[in-house]
Parts: structure tokens; sequence; C-alpha cells
């Protein structure tokens, strides 16, 4: 449900990029997007298009790169992917784990005119 | 191609750290208080500010989609509340809270209760500013929603299980419940207290006080 305010966080960078660096409009953007982020990417692109309306986004292009899950894990001492927060380490079976990777949510780059 | 490299919700995240460095520079503990809808967050925050009072000053941030119920309730208890309704929104936001501190006006070393909008889901993404999350559990729920609820459980530092009174009537397996909080956060703390009966009450109690003298300000 959150995915929503997500989008308008997305346009309010693009509206401050664009005063700052004088673009008009933008074709399109690309997002990094962690797989522990708790961001379901079907919601966020039906967003992504009712919040651009009307904006120098409307019709933008949205590609979303996604970014694989890893946690430090202390008794391995190693890096682990996961694919949940709740993920056990894959090797050791344990819950002692510190997410490294797989939180972003992140805008990378855009195309603009 | 403009390289852009930031943090979608960092106009939240800008809000948040303004919020944070006004509540810093006056001693004041912030803390947001999530959970799902009837776990009984505002009858423990009724209570724990009716026992605190005497103690030290506490201002409280309501928020809820609609209605200001709640704002009324923590009234009563002789604290100082604003509600904020987020309308449509699932969550507060940092810039919510801010306008909210604006009008509340908060003094010198004194406690700041957000309770948040009932939902285990979206307002674990949204910095406020707070020194940290209080996840409110009762045992009336699932021993399983940390685990169908992960982000939540992660991005709290305490977890208050609430209403224990009732574990008599209940096949709630506390320790499960704590194993599966362990899983998504090994750090987060864990006190079991009932609002109703008082029990554990006194080590909540003891551990607002030890957080509040941690962040108070030493300039007289």
């Amino acid at each position: 449900m959150h995915e929503l305010s997500i989008c308008e966080g997305i346009l309010q960078v693009i509206e401050d990029q664009a005063a700052e660096q004088k673009f008009t409009s933008v074709e399109k953007v690309r997002l990094e997007i962690g797989a522990l982020a708790g961001v379901e990417l079907e919601a966020l692109k039906f967003g992504f298009d009712v919040v651009t309306k009307n904006s120098l986004a409307e019709n933008a292009v949205l590609e979303i790169i996604t970014v694989d899950g890893t946690a430090w894990c202390m008794p391995c001492q190693k890096p682990v992917p996961i694919s949940q927060r709740y993920d056990a380490c894959p090797e050791c079976g344990g819950f002692q784990l510190q997410v490294t990777s797989g939180d972003e949510l992140r805008i990378k780059d855009l195309e603009v005119n | 191609m403009v390289q852009i490299e930031q943090d979608i919700l960092s106009k939240n995240d800008a809000y948040a750290a303004e919020n944070r460095g006004y509540l810093k520079a006056l001693g004041i503990l912030a803390l947001n208080f999530v959970s799902s809808p009837g776990s009984g967050k505002t009858t423990l925050l009724a209570r724990t500010i009716t026992d605190l009072k005497g103690d030290v000053p506490i201002t409280v941030i309501e928020g809820d989609q609609q209605t200001a119920n709640d704002a009324e309730r923590i009234r009563a208890t002789g604290a100082k509340a604003v509600q904020v309704n987020t309308g449509k929104g699932c969550h507060l936001d940092g810039h919510m809270v801010g306008r909210a501190l604006e009008s509340l006006a908060p003094e010198k070393n004194s406690l700041l209760f957000i309770e948040n909008v009932g939902n285990l889901v979206c307002p674990a993404g949204f910095d406020l500013g707070e020194k940290l999350k209080v996840v409110i559990l009762s045992v009336t729920e699932g021993e399983d929603k940390p685990l169908k609820y992960p982000d939540m459980f992660h991005a709290a530092g305490l977890m208050l299980l609430n209403k224990i009174d009732l574990l008599p009537y209940l096949n709630f397996d506390v320790d499960l419940c704590i194993e599966n909080a362990r899983r998504v956060n090994p750090d987060i703390r864990v006190l079991q207290v009932s609002a109703t009966s008082g029990e554990g009450l006194d080590d909540w109690y003891a551990w607002i006080k030890s957080e509040a003298t941690q962040t108070q300000s030493k300039e007289a």
C-alpha cells in the first residue's frame, strides 16, 4: 500500500533534479529495488503511472533493477544469499544474520530531455 | 542520461533528520510505536503516561487514518497530544511529524511518544526522526506475526508483548514468538507486559527511564 508514497518520493526527487539540472521531460527512470525492500513491483509500476500523470515524467518508461538479498552470517563469518528477512543461513541454518544488501530503494539514473 | 544515485525516500529521510536534530538538541527521547490495529497501543500509552507523568513531561503525536478519538483518549490522561490524520495514507512520515512538533512544542528533556497508524507494513520504511521503534504485539495475535511482517520486527529496537494477562486463556507460545522475532532481528529486546493488569510495566518504565537518561541534554 505504501508503493504510492514511494512513487510520490520518486517524482519529488525527479522534480528537484529537473529544477537543478534544467531538464523538462523524462524518458526513462531506472530504479534499484532490493528483494528485501518490502516493495511489490507490480504495485510500484501501477503507482508510478498514476503519480506521474500530468508531470514531467508522464509516459516515462520505468526500468527496475532488482538487487538480491545478502546477509553476513556471524557464525560462518561470510556473506550468504537470503531471499527473506526470516531466512536461515543456507550454510549453518542459524539466524545470526546481518542484512548487507537487498534493502535498496534507490533512483539510479534518468534519461531526460 | 542523468546520474541520480539517490534514495527514493531521501526527502522523507531529510525531514526525519531535521526532526532528529531538533529532538536531540532538546534532549527529548522520541519513541515511534508501531503495531497492528487492536494490539492495545493506545491503552498501553495512556497507562504509561498516567504512571510516568509525575516524573517527566510527555507529549504525544497520534497517527490514524481518521478520527481524533485516540488523541482525546491521550488528552484525558493530561498529556499534550496532537492528532495527525493521514487520510488515505497508511503511515506517518517525517514531514507530518515535523509539523506536529511545531504545534506541540515539547519541553526540554521530555518524552515524545509517536503512535503510528496501526499497520505492520508501511510504517517500517518511514523514518520519523525517532530514537527507536517500539513494536507492540499482543498475545491475542499469532506468534508468527514477526515472520509474517519481518520488516517491522527488523526495524524495531524493542518488542512489547502486550496483554499477557490473557495468556491462561490462549494457546500462545511466548517462547516461540520471541524466537520468531529474534529470527528477523537477533538484537531485538523483548519485554512482556499487560497494560490492564500492570504486569511487567515496571520493567518497561525502567527501560524508558534508562533510554531517557542517555538522551537527555547535559546542558543546564
